[in-house]
């Protein structure tokens, strides 16, 4: 089988080994000019001096890298201390996406795990139910939530009906809302690889952990969950990604009343600021950081599924 | 029925164009977001048969950017504020309007013939003008709103509810009026005076917001809002409440300008078009719509009337001076970023 199998490839690559590469040309082409060159525009960038309002003269300098990482007072002549303000950009940014990453989960969990329970000819409709409202446009949505969150918004007037409180909830403008904001967003990213995960789950692995005197909480935990982690591994990133470089739910939000990553960069190339080496610098920063939890979930999956090999 | 209207009106333009023959083409505008309405440019294109192509941006930082990005050579004209044309001039990215090119030129209002800016109107031309200040809510506070306190020291009763525009310019030159500083002072102590006052400013407020100043005042989410006189009318408008503050300190004024872009692929479609806009009645059509003032004369007859009284562009005699943003030389300006960046950090 295993020769069968070697020797038809070796037929089908003889057969189109000359034209394969021309094949694939047009996907690698597409991936040089549409990745690799921008983020090698910008590392050349981080690395270059800055043009007073814009742009860049073409002379190497770390002065990008320097200002994100070294505090040299307001006047930039004091001997230079460990920069915090970047730092506690960057941190506040991670620590929000990774709150929107969690509760997504929490939520998003079990309605992936509901939806795949159904029977197979309902399925279908729940997941058309879960992408329904993403087929408006995100900034319309996030509109939308403020017109909800707001003081003197639904939320508040429900809750001052019910009694529960006498005076409206500040939501608005707070981290709660871009919290709200952001999983929001991103949930659909969160089920639709989960619930993928949880339909090929063979269930009869739970009947068999119940025969064995296996409570519902252990089986959870000891035989589900490994079992759909790669869905839940790729739920947490996609949400993650996109709401650590997320400034929609933030600006609208959150008030814009603090930098996050995205307005940050925002801010070098389209605020006063113009310090397009620095905006540079701070994304490949972010890139970096992405690509080292990116390998270490990458690394930890591998880990896991030699564990579970036999 | 929109796109057959334009539809109609392009296909009356082409044959106006045709039977001209000579004043057919095309151009290409940069402008803001809501500022020239549809009707005046579909009259422009029946006028002289040029089709007209619009993209729009939200700040004149943003506009700067992507010019430099590669926009050049794109555009005919844009629509810089005062001191952006200034810094446009200064990084050559104008073309210059020759002497008898634009016919209409002695339109334009005597107080306006020298600006700061582009003294002579050498690259450009006005459009609007008016000032940035802020509103308050009175239902929520009655007592005195002409002074700058509102936004940087303000009564318990406003604290937590101001919404300020997210742009360093406005925000900072309001600061140095506050401080009684010159603006993009180089002076060390002032600028660290300035520093250390939005420090414990900024812990009174509440967003910022530029797109949507007008709506968060409108609907009721922040009780003082900066923002510039014609969105102060019509938030007014829309909650009787709102008033338009002039800071006995003194305020913002601003002028937007249609400037010639350099490497302008439609150069004589371009003048045709400012020439346009110096017709006292077509500018007229741009203040009905945005209700700012337009630095032409003979405008009067044609301005909806009710814009003569609006009180946001009327300063009552208290009224601080009106000033222009300033430009600030690159090493003040690098410490008004890291300002700006403490304020947001």
């Amino acid at each position: 089988m295993a020769g069968a199998a070697a020797a038809g490839g070796s037929v089908r690559s003889d057969t189109y080994a000359s034209v394969r590469n021309w094949l694939l040309l047009p996907s690698w082409a597409g991936l040089a000019i549409f990745v690799l060159a921008p983020v090698a525009m910008m590392l050349v960038y981080s690395f270059l001096t800055k043009e007073f309002r814009g742009g860049v003269i073409w002379e190497f300098t770390l002065a990008a890298y320097d200002q994100f990482f070294f505090d040299r007072g307001l006047f930039g002549d004091e001997p230079a201390k460990i920069e915090w303000t970047y730092i506690l950009i960057f941190w506040r940014s991670i620590w929000q996406a990774g709150l929107a990453t969690l509760l997504a989960l929490l939520i998003g969990f079990p309605t992936a795990y509901f939806i795949a329970t159904r029977p197979a000819h309902t399925r279908t409709v729940w997941v058309f139910l879960i992408t329904i409202p993403y087929w408006v446009n995100l900034l319309i949505r996030t509109v939308s939530m403020k017109f909800l969150l707001r003081d003197q918004g639904p939320l508040n007037d429900f809750l001052l009906w019910t009694g529960l409180i006498d005076d409206p909830v500040r939501i608005i403008n707070t981290n709660a809302a871009v919290q709200i904001g952001l999983f929001y967003s991103y949930l659909p990213f969160m089920v639709l690889p989960i619930y993928a995960s949880v339909e090929r789950y063979n269930f009869a692995l739970s009947e068999a952990a119940a025969d064995l005197y296996a409570d519902k909480w252990t089986t959870l935990r000891r035989i589900v969950i490994p079992s759909v982690r790669p869905g839940i591994v790729a739920g947490c990133i996609l949400v993650f990604v996109p709401s650590l470089g997320a400034f929609l739910a933030p600006d609208l939000l959150g008030g814009a009343r603090n930098f996050m990553i995205g307005s940050l960069i925002e801010e070098q190339f389209k605020g006063n600021a113009g310090n397009w080496p620095f905006g540079a610098a701070a994304s490949m920063i972010l890139l970096t950081l992405v690509l080292i939890i990116l390998v270490f979930l990458a690394r930890q999956q591998a880990r896991a599924e030699r564990e579970a090999a036999p | 029925m929109h796109i057959f209207a334009k539809t109609a009106a392009t296909a009356v333009a082409l044959t106006l164009g045709a039977a001209s023959a000579s004043a057919e083409g095309k151009l290409v505008i940069y402008h803001w977001f809501e500022y020239i309405p549809q009707e005046l440019l579909d009259k422009f294109t029946a006028e002289t048969g040029i089709e007209v192509t619009m993209d729009t941006y939200d700040s004149n930082e943003a506009m700067l950017a992507s010019l430099k990005a590669g926009g050049m050579g794109t555009y005919d004209v844009a629509v810089p504020g005062d001191y952006m044309v200034a810094i446009m001039i200064g990084e050559g990215m104008l073309d210059e309007v020759g002497d008898g090119e634009l016919k209409n030129k002695g339109n334009i209002a005597p107080e306006w013939a020298d600006p700061s800016f582009d003294p002579g109107w050498k690259h450009s031309i006005p459009y609007q003008w008016g000032s940035t200040s802020f509103m308050v809510d009175t239902a929520v506070y009655d007592g005195d709103i002409d002074t700058t306190d509102i936004l940087f020291d303000p009564p318990a009763a406003l604290s937590g509810k101001i919404n300020m525009l997210d742009s360093q310019g406005e925000v900072l030159a309001m600061a140095a009026l506050h401080l009684g500083i010159p603006q993009c002072s180089s002076d060390r102590e002032q600028l660290k005076a300035m520093n250390d006052m939005l420090q414990n400013a900024k812990t009174h407020w509440a967003s910022f917001n530029s797109d949507t100043a007008k709506e968060v005042l409108v609907s009721g989410d922040a009780a003082v809002g900066q923002i510039y006189d014609g969105f102060g009318a019509k938030a007014r408008a829309e909650r009787g409440s709102l008033k338009y503050a002039f800071p006995t300190q003194g305020y913002v004024a601003w002028m937007d300008n249609v400037v010639l872009l350099k490497d302008a692929p439609n150069r004589d479609s371009a003048i045709a078009f400012m020439d346009f806009l110096l017709m006292p009645e077509n500018i007229a059509a741009v203040s009905n719509y945005a209700r700012y003032g337009s630095g032409l004369s003979g405008v009067g007859e044609y301005l909806d009337p009710e814009l003569a009284s609006l009180p946001e562009s009327n300063p009552p005699a208290s009224a601080g001076p009106a000033v222009f943003i300033e430009v600030c030389d690159e090493a003040t300006q690098a410490v008004y970023d890291q300002i700006w960046t403490n304020v947001k950090k």
